[in-house]
């Protein structure tokens, strides 16, 4: 190889990375199609989430006598089966599912880096003991895993958030291990232990910032699984019954027979918002981690 | 050991498993690094030499041997941080060695804060160690390293080691990766601080060219061992070793060698899991003889500051290297 190709080589290698430069996420979020799709869905819900309670035209659980009421001027989605609003119950609901989301995706973000930090890090013994764990919460189905812990336990929003916390966070540990068992023999690591530098310090200054933009990328995906899995949590009645969700709608709807009376418009508002959501947040999330890892990128 | 060593190496070990059994990439070296001394350590790839320099300072762990720092035993954390506080590394490739999501000024003030320098005296000293390198403060403190050159970023990691204001500097082949131009420039830099802050330096290098001009004493090394040693001008102009003999005829020096016979290697260096019966160069010497193949020759004085682990050199075989030279 000559020296021009080899320099050539270490300039592709030396490559701004993910989150180098301010404007990349940026870019990445108004610059494609997908991005812009996926934000501008992401902020149509978080806007629901955050001012539902206040634009909704019904109290959520006001009952009436107009029960399984198509939709019509006063109720826009109709009524359910105790004679509430359904676009308000849709509208307050916003707020459990993506509170769910995000809180069970940070649980398992945070215990999913710290098992591939220290497993990736370390190596050995410690390494084997988490990788066997890591395999065994990939392998087991989550769900029936779910609905058994969460049938365990009190239903309540926090049950809810730490069981599929616990439950999702293998894949993100996976991938951080992978990551640092790369970044731990790279030549800075080594330099910083040439200079007296403990295993903490070069976790916390080398190794956790070169995975950050990976860790984020998986989360975001993680957020739209948990939103999916406190649906279906919460329509198999393991959710919190005192809050309503899109879950709990979904529940509500089937027990009271909602699909066979022909209420479409029950069950098909909260249905599309779980779909729309989950799949907004998901494109983001392929978005984020085709930006970090270039080789799921289709052309170079 | 006198009052001028800075370390010492002592019959020093380094084994790696391998596949194919245990690697020795270091066989027993002893070396001795005086203050203010640029020593040379010159080798193939493979010789052990960037392994030598790791387990110097303790990043890769030794199978037997020493090394010692003012003649003390380095052992256990409290003699390693003071090592590594007192003696700094240069890596081979300064595109892997800045961490790409640290700023420059984060990259040289790192070893202040990870030996527990106080605060105060962080941005002074930042300052200075950038600028003795030939970088502006103002303009590169706040680079990343994607925004640097090759150059440049080998002298960000020269002034991270310096800001610690080390005796020794290990250099593991500090310019191998770098452009002619820019190649001088970081020698001159180096060469620069050996002459105002009377650094020592342990020079890496597979090119012996550059060991000439820039090292007061060169060892050089093949498969895991010192086979020879001694001032620079002796140790190139009037190589003892066949080996050194070898290297130097193979590269263009000027006025080295003497302009004798060219005596080209045959053959590849051997892998370290099966280093070679006797003396490990005997399958590839041209001036094998008898014993080469049974005995393995330790260092032997050859005259002035030199020593050869060559059995042509040992007295008691005088008659029968005679012999050899008479076929």
């Amino acid at each position: 190889m000559s020296g021009e190709q080899a320099g050539a080589a270490v300039e592709v290698l030396a490559q701004p990375e993910f989150g180098d430069e301010p404007g990349t996420v940026r870019e990445l979020l108004l610059g494609t199609w997908r991005g812009r799709f996926g934000l501008a869905v992401v902020a149509l819900f978080a806007f629901m989430a955050l001012f539902g309670k206040a634009i909704a035209p019904y109290p959520p659980d006001a009952s009436s006598l107009d029960v399984l009421a198509p939709p019509s001027i006063h109720h826009l989605l109709g009524t359910t089966e105790s004679g509430a609003d359904v676009l308000s119950q849709v509208l307050v609901g916003a707020r459990v599912s993506i509170v769910v989301g995000l809180a069970a995706a940070a649980i398992s973000a945070v215990l999913g880096s710290t098992v591939g930090l220290v497993g990736g890090y370390f190596g050995g013994w410690t390494d084997r003991g988490l990788d066997a764990l890591e395999n065994w919460f990939l392998v087991i189905p989550t769900l029936p895993l779910m609905i058994v812990l969460a049938r365990l336990l009190n239903p309540s929003l926090t049950v809810l958030i730490a069981v599929i916390g616990l439950t999702s966070w293998a894949g993100t540990g996976r991938i951080v291990r992978a990551q640092v068992l790369t970044l731990r023999e790279r030549a800075f690591v080594e330099r910083a232990r040439a200079l007296g530098a403990g295993d903490g310090y070069i976790i916390r200054k080398h190794i956790l910032p070169n995975t950050l933009p990976l860790i984020f990328a998986n989360t975001v995906l993680i957020v739209a699984v948990a939103i999916l899995s406190e649906a279906a949590l919460s329509f198999l009645g393991l959710g919190d019954p005192t809050r309503i969700s899109w879950g709990t709608m979904l529940e509500n709807a089937f027990e009271s027979g909602a699909p066979s009376a022909q209420a479409w418009w029950y069950v098909i508002p909260p249905g599309l918002c779980i779909t729309v959501l989950v799949l907004a947040i998901s494109i983001l999330g392929y978005l984020f981690e085709e930006h970090v890892n270039p080789r799921l990128r289709e052309h170079g | 050991m006198n009052d001028e060593t800075l370390m010492d190496v002592r019959e020093l070990e380094v084994q790696f498993r391998a596949r194919r059994g245990v690697a020795r990439a270091v066989d027993g070296v002893s070396l001795e690094w005086r203050r203010g001394e640029v020593l040379g350590v010159v080798g193939e790839s493979g010789s052990g030499k960037s392994t030598l320099a790791r387990a110097m300072l303790g990043l890769v762990p030794s199978a037997a041997g020493a090394v010692e720092l003012e003649g003390r035993a380095v052992n256990g954390k409290a003699s390693l941080g003071e090592l590594r506080r007192r003696v700094q590394m240069i890596f081979q490739d300064p595109y892997q060695t800045l961490n790409p999501r640290q700023r420059v000024g984060t990259i040289v003030t790192e070893p202040l804060i990870v030996q527990g320098v106080p605060r105060g005296e962080h941005e002074a000293r930042v300052r200075r160690a950038l600028e003795d390198v030939g970088l502006d403060p103002e303009r590169f403190g706040g680079r990343y390293p994607y925004q640097l050159s090759g150059g440049q970023r080998q002298r960000v990691a020269i002034a991270a080691a310096l800001v610690l204001e080390p005796e020794g500097l290990i250099c593991d082949e500090p310019v191998s990766m770098l452009d002619a131009s820019v190649r001088t420039q970081i020698l001159a830099v180096l060469g620069e601080l050996k002459r105002r802050r009377g650094l020592g330096l342990v020079f890496i290098t597979h090119d012996l060219s550059l060991a000439w001009a820039l090292c007061d004493r060169i060892a050089v090394m093949y498969l895991g061992r010192v086979v020879e040693q001694g001032s620079a001008p002796d140790v190139i102009e009037r190589p003892q070793h066949p080996y050194t003999q070898a290297l130097v005829t193979a590269v263009p020096v000027p006025s080295a060698g003497g302009g004798g016979r060219r005596e080209l290697l045959s053959g590849e260096l051997p892998d370290a899991t099966a280093v070679p019966s006797g003396c490990r160069f005997h399958p590839r010497c041209p001036r094998r003889f008898g014993p080469c193949d049974r005995v393995d020759p330790p260092l032997i004085a050859t005259g002035g500051s030199q020593l050869a682990a060559c059995l042509l050199h040992d007295p008691a075989l005088a008659t029968e290297v005679q012999a050899a030279r008479g076929d």
